[in-house]
């Protein structure tokens, strides 16, 4: 291993999060604060080129969140988020503008998420248009160009957004990211809303297209399957905390976090010979306007000890890559 | 396979003109299935054809007075009757046509422009929206008819005050249902992803949300011409609307209610008039709903 | 022993401006008491709207229904609007997948369930209240004392999901028909939900139907598996020959094209070919023709019968018993490599 001297600009992670915080405020009628909701919370990750992170997490636990404060689309409370060494949040709104070429993201419901009065071809080409690149013949071609690489006809590019299904809408939404050559694509839940056959088209286009492009994606989703099947590492999320992160055969062969073992075993298994110990979890996902003291998981931890409920833990290393925030682990 | 062959033009072309073909085809099947909407246009068509060819249909000089011919009964030669100076009613209705839709179509694209950009703006941007809707709260306070003669009294009675006062009362109407209709866009997701490209306000709000409003604005724009013509009347008929001698319906409506008992044609024709373009206005608005905005219909 | 239900090709046919669109053609299948059947396919194949013609649900002005649901030997088909009603909610109940927008959001859930109980039991308010607050505690609701006095807003999707079941159960149905119940919770609630209605079923020997397309869910909880596809039933066995010997080759595609927990990461996803086409434009022959690698031109030409074999599973291929063969020497043959 090489020290951090040593590390070049090659080596340095393409993103880098640290200490991401979003609290949104709670407002009276009056408009006076009155609390704050922690909807992420200390999150850190990094991601190298053409690497995959799955975050995981069921809903609330602050994942889309967390996507969207990257792409500044929700304005973070604090940390950072390097790219390339440098730090997006800090950047001027203009500055930034210009930056949102190389960071994209793919949206999770294909019905709204393109504009349903424009030709599909004109929705590849916006962001083309609004960053000013090419003149408008190049822009025709290469949204044609890009139609082919998402397996569509470049015929289709006259057609509007109701004359295709789910899955080919999702491919437009891909395309449409493609558009600006970006680096790092945030796919907020990108098959979960597709038929199965589908979605397997989906999750190998976005392969191909990682090696094609020199792509690298986040890619949230709440199912544990595709995630395995797609990331290189996981990070799982529980009420705005990331509560573990490792490598993904690592994560999957050995779960530290409690959270983490009762996810992996709630996932239905498509072989009904496959008998296992399932631990359903008791009880609800508390609510984030109101979440429990000390470890936030220990409402449903069936481990739970005393220390859990008044202090915090620490989101720590305890293996290589492998990091979790849990007494029990020390 | 060769990439040329399969975006060849032609290919685009023939696709294109198929699929815009069968759209069309189903569009108008809807339209001759919607019994109510088609009775609704018909009517409105010919009112249209009416107020552009007066002069060729009007069979008299609607002004030109004739004392030896007052209040006769409608007949072959004054098919509605004449009035108290002896002008050929028919004539005046066939011109007051022409009033009502001149006010009606100037106060829908007047109020409709102004009423979009300040409905989209108010729907983008939080401030304005605090301003401009406190504005229209205030103006829709007061009933339209009440502030219209206010506008009028001030203005004095000519058909371009009465435009511009009908315009300025239905503007905060328009504006509402555009601003509601663009928070509902503004929510998609496409203008999230539109953001996360970088897109300007400005562009957002012209090129993809305004596009998405444009059928509400239409069915939206029906009823403010419906209203806008019962407003003219009601201020015509007050004195306050299209000043005399020009004929509107409702300064008809308004010399016969002296001579209700004696001369019933000299309201009952106007008011016939009246009832029919708001009942079709009506009509093809509601239908319009039905097709354009399928979430609305029972 | 006759079956709960029974559907004898049912065809359940929409008028639409295009025309005509027989959203369900054919199907036949039975349920028996206290039997858990999955329904399966992707969205277009007809599973809700089976479901749906089930209690005839749908628009009556543009749908009609033709074949038999004979529910216990009844057909439902022939009965009277008030006579159905008396079905709908009493003997055979529905959970949705949405349950926010399925429960009325202006009663506490309390009124809704004792109201339902009401309508069907004729049992006064006091009673009615009482049964709610034990069909609660059944779903495993706490204090469902205090919790009968809430608006379904204050309730999180997990609970009100719950509350929905409750709702369902409430006049103690013998067929339960449930649509996508999980598909908007998340895992772990997802499994609380079907240990739910698994332990319901036992005690109340209810026949339930579930709908879904979630292929983990049908092999925890189900006996047997009805597969659909474009409004035909393609295959049906009981769940573990399925898994294990699917003969379809959707079924099998479906099958292959989802991510295993234990599969090979590196290697790719299998996929089913082009997208299912739409109900206006059903094939000629084999519906799955055009998807399927294994067409010939019989295929292509001539829809195929849902044949039942010894074993009781039923398949709609002209091409199977090949492909079943194939199947056995490939399986031969990399044994032999190994």
């Amino acid at each position: 291993m090489q020290s951090l001297l040593q590390k070049t600009n090659d080596e340095r992670p393409l993103l880098e999060v640290k200490g991401l915080k979003k609290h949104f405020p709670i407002t009276s009628a009056l408009g006076k604060v009155q609390g704050y909701v922690q909807a992420v919370n200390n999150v850190e990750f990094t991601l190298n080129k053409r690497e995959t992170l799955g975050l995981v997490g069921e809903s609330g636990c602050g994942k889309s969140t967390t996507g969207r404060t990257i792409l500044r689309l929700i304005e973070p409370t604090s940390g950072q988020a390097l790219y390339k060494g440098k730090d997006l949040f800090q950047l001027k709104q203009k500055d930034f503008q210009k930056m949102r070429s190389k960071l994209q993201m793919v949206f999770q419901d294909p019905h709204s998420s393109i504009n349903p009065k424009q030709r599909i071809g004109r929705a590849i080409e916006e962001p083309m248009k609004i960053h000013k690149l090419y003149d408008s013949k190049e822009r025709s071609e290469r949204a044609m160009e890009l139609l082919n690489k998402v397996g569509l006809r470049g015929d289709q590019y006259y057609r509007y957004p109701h004359e295709f299904s789910g899955g080919q809408r999702q491919r437009i939404g891909i395309a449409r990211a493609l558009a600006l050559n970006p680096e790092i694509l945030i796919c907020d839940e990108p098959v979960s809303a597709l038929d199965v056959s589908i979605q397997s088209q989906v999750i190998n286009l976005m392969e191909e297209l990682q090696e094609q492009f020199d792509l690298s994606y986040i890619f949230i989703a709440h199912d544990l399957s595709v995630v395995r099947h797609i990331s290189d590492q996981i990070g799982v999320m529980y009420l705005g905390e990331l509560v573990e992160k490792a490598p993904t055969d690592e994560l999957f062969s050995h779960p530290l976090h409690p959270y983490t073992k009762a996810l992996l075993s709630s996932i239905p298994v498509a072989n009904p010979e496959f008998k296992r110990e399932k631990i359903v979890l008791k009880g609800d996902i508390p609510s984030p306007l109101n979440p429990p003291a000390g470890c936030k998981f220990h409402t449903r931890c069936p481990y739970a000890i005393k220390r859990c409920k008044n202090e915090e833990p620490v989101f720590k290393e305890v293996a290589k890559n492998h990091s979790v925030a849990c007494h029990l682990i020390d | 396979m060769n990439a040329k062959s399969i975006y060849s033009d032609e290919k685009i072309v023939s696709n294109q003109h198929q699929y815009n073909k069968e759209q069309r085809s189903l569009l108008i099947k809807r339209i001759l299935s919607n019994r109510l909407m088609m009775f609704g246009s018909i009517i409105l068509i010919l009112l249209t054809i009416v107020a552009f060819l007066a002069p060729v249909i009007a069979t008299q000089d609607p002004l030109a007075i004739d004392a030896s011919s007052r209040l006769q009964a409608p007949s072959s030669e004054h098919y509605f009757g004449t009035d108290n100076l002896g002008r050929d009613l028919f004539s005046r209705v066939i011109y007051g046509t022409q009033a009502s839709m001149v006010v009606g179509i100037s106060v829908a694209l007047i109020s409709g422009f102004f009423g979009m950009v300040i409905g989209l703006y108010s729907a983008y941007n939080r401030y304005l929206d605090h301003v401009l809707m406190r504005i229209c709260d205030g103006l829709m306070a007061f009933p339209a008819i009440l502030l219209a003669i206010a506008i009028m009294a001030a203005l004095g009675p000519k058909t371009v005050n009465v435009i511009a006062a009908l315009s300025f009362v239905m503007i905060p109407t328009v504006a509402r249902v555009i601003r509601s209709a663009a928070l509902v866009v503004k929510e998609q997701t496409y203008i999230e992803a539109l953001k996360s490209q970088g897109a300007s306000g400005i562009r957002i709000i012209w090129v993809h949300i305004a596009p998405n409003t444009i059928s509400q604005l239409i069915i939206q724009l029906t009823y403010v011409f419906a209203i806008s013509i019962i407003i003219e009347a009601s201020l015509s008929f007050l004195g306050v609307g299209i000043p005399a001698p020009d004929p509107s319906w409702g300064n008809i409506i308004y010399e016969g209610k002296a001579v209700i008992y004696n001369a019933w044609w000299m309201t009952v024709f106007p008011g016939m008039f009246i009832i029919l373009a708001v009942l079709a206005l009506n009509l093809f608005g509601d239908g319009l709903r039905d097709m354009l905005d399928p979430h609305s219909k029972k | 022993m006759e079956p709960l239900l029974k559907l004898n090709q049912l065809k359940t046919i929409f008028s639409t401006e295009k025309g005509k669109v027989t959203a369900v053609d054919d199907v036949s299948f039975e349920i028996h008491a206290g039997e858990m059947v999955g329904l399966v396919g992707e969205s277009g194949c007809g599973k809700s709207v089976t479901s749906e013609s089930i209690l005839q649900l749908l628009n009556e002005k543009t749908t009609n229904y033709e074949g038999k649901i004979l529910y216990k030997g009844k057909n439902l088909l022939e009965l009277s609007e008030e006579q159905m009603r008396g079905i709908r909610g009493n003997e055979i109940s529905m959970i949705f997948q949405d349950p926010m927008s399925s429960l009325n959001p202006v009663y506490t859930i309390g009124n809704q369930i004792a109201e339902a109980i009401m309508i069907h039991q004729r049992v006064g308010k006091k009673e009615a209240n009482l049964r709610a607050i034990e069909m609660l505690r059944l779903t495993g609701i706490p204090s469902p004392e205090k919790r009968i006095h809430e608006y379904p807003h204050e309730l999180s999707g997990g609970m009100r999901q719950r509350v929905m079941i409750a709702l369902a159960l409430s006049c103690k149905p013998q067929l339960l028909i449930a649509d996508e119940p999980t598909t908007a919770l998340d895992v772990t609630i997802q499994s609380q939900i079907l240990e739910l209605i698994q332990e319901l079923r036992e005690e109340l020997d209810m026949g339930v139907i579930l709908i879904t397309h979630d292929l983990g869910v049908v092999a925890e909880v189900c006996t047997r598996v009805i597969v659909m596809y474009l409004g035909q039933i393609i295959e049906e066995a009981d769940v573990k020959t399925l898994f294990k010997s699917p003969l379809h080759p959707y079924t099998k595609g479906l099958l292959k094209s989802i991510p295993h927990l234990d599969g090979d990461r590196t290697q790719k996803l299998n996929v089913i070919k082009g997208v299912v086409p739409s109900l206006q434009d059903v094939p000629s022959g084999c519906r799955f023709a055009p998807r399927c690698d294994f067409a010939t031109e019989q295929c292509h030409e001539n829809p195929p019968e849902l044949l039942e074999l010894e074993n009781g599973q039923k398949v709609r291929c002209w091409n199977y018993e090949h492909i079943l063969r194939e199947a056995k020497d490939h399986a031969v043959t990399t044994s032999e490599n190994k």
